[in-house]
């Protein structure tokens, strides 16, 4: 009998090797994508905040954010955001309903304007965020959409 | 491998206005078939715009980016006949890079 405890500890620290494994390899694979992962997985707007290392957003009416009011397919929700922020360095789009908020993140190189426009999904009315960066700090506007055909699911 | 990308990349005024539509099916990894088994994610998760040997953007993207991506931005600091390169890659590490002449 005591040989079938032996092996079965045996098994269980096996196991236990192969799950602290997996767990230790997940974050080395994340860094290999230059992607941020943790703000994609992210929830809510501070949580992707904080997933780039920023503190808090000041809500700004510099930051211009235009999408539909009512969006009938909401796989397609046209998105444009404008900083007139000086020195802006990234623009993201979130939204607040989906699955993971952050829907897409924007860094300008030298020379570019801060303007961008894309095409979104959003999963159920709600508001899209566009979050600026500047050198100082986080700004943000936002917008409701109403969606009538949800962008998930399809 | 991926369809070509649709860039266009015209002047106005003193700056470039780039156009792009990229085709790719932009999955999310949660949209299931009818018979209930989940679609594996897949989607362009990094996107690098390039001109005369200089990243201008650099897009990260999750799964909320809508199928077919279509981005749109202006930069300066280009004339007419510089190429913009366009690069992106996916979940699945497929990468796709095209060209086009700024008119």
């Amino acid at each position: 009998m005591k040989s079938s405890r032996r092996h079965f500890l045996a098994t269980v620290g096996q196991w236990a090797a192969a799950l602290a494994a997996v767990t230790v390899l997940r974050p080395i694979a994340a860094l290999a994508a230059e992607r941020n992962l943790k703000a994609f997985e992210a929830k809510s707007l501070d949580a992707v905040l904080s997933a780039y290392g920023g503190g808090s957003a000041k809500e700004s009416a510099d930051v211009v954010l235009t999408t539909p009011e009512i969006a009938e397919n909401g796989a397609v929700v046209p998105v444009t955001v404008e900083s007139k922020l000086a020195g802006t360095q990234s623009i993201s789009v979130l939204i607040e309903k989906n699955p993971g908020v952050l829907a897409a993140r924007f860094a300008f190189g030298e020379g570019v304007d801060a303007y961008v426009a894309t095409r979104v999904k959003v999963a159920e009315t709600c508001n899209l965020i566009a979050l600026v960066q500047t050198a100082d700090g986080y700004f943000y506007a936002q917008k409701p959409v109403k969606v009538t055909l949800g962008g998930c699911g399809g | 491998m991926a369809d070509p990308m649709r860039i266009r990349a015209t002047m106005a005024g003193d700056k470039v206005d780039v156009k792009i539509l990229m085709a790719h099916p932009m999955e999310t990894g949660l949209r299931k078939n009818p018979d209930g088994t989940t679609v594996p994610e897949h989607y362009i998760d990094t996107v690098t715009v390039s001109c005369k040997g200089k990243t201008v953007l650099s897009a990260d993207w999750g799964p909320a980016v809508s199928k077919n991506p279509y981005l749109a931005f202006r930069f300066s600091g280009a004339a007419k006949g510089d190429m913009v390169s366009v690069t992106w890659k996916d979940t699945r590490g497929e990468t796709r890079t095209d060209e086009a002449a700024i008119a």
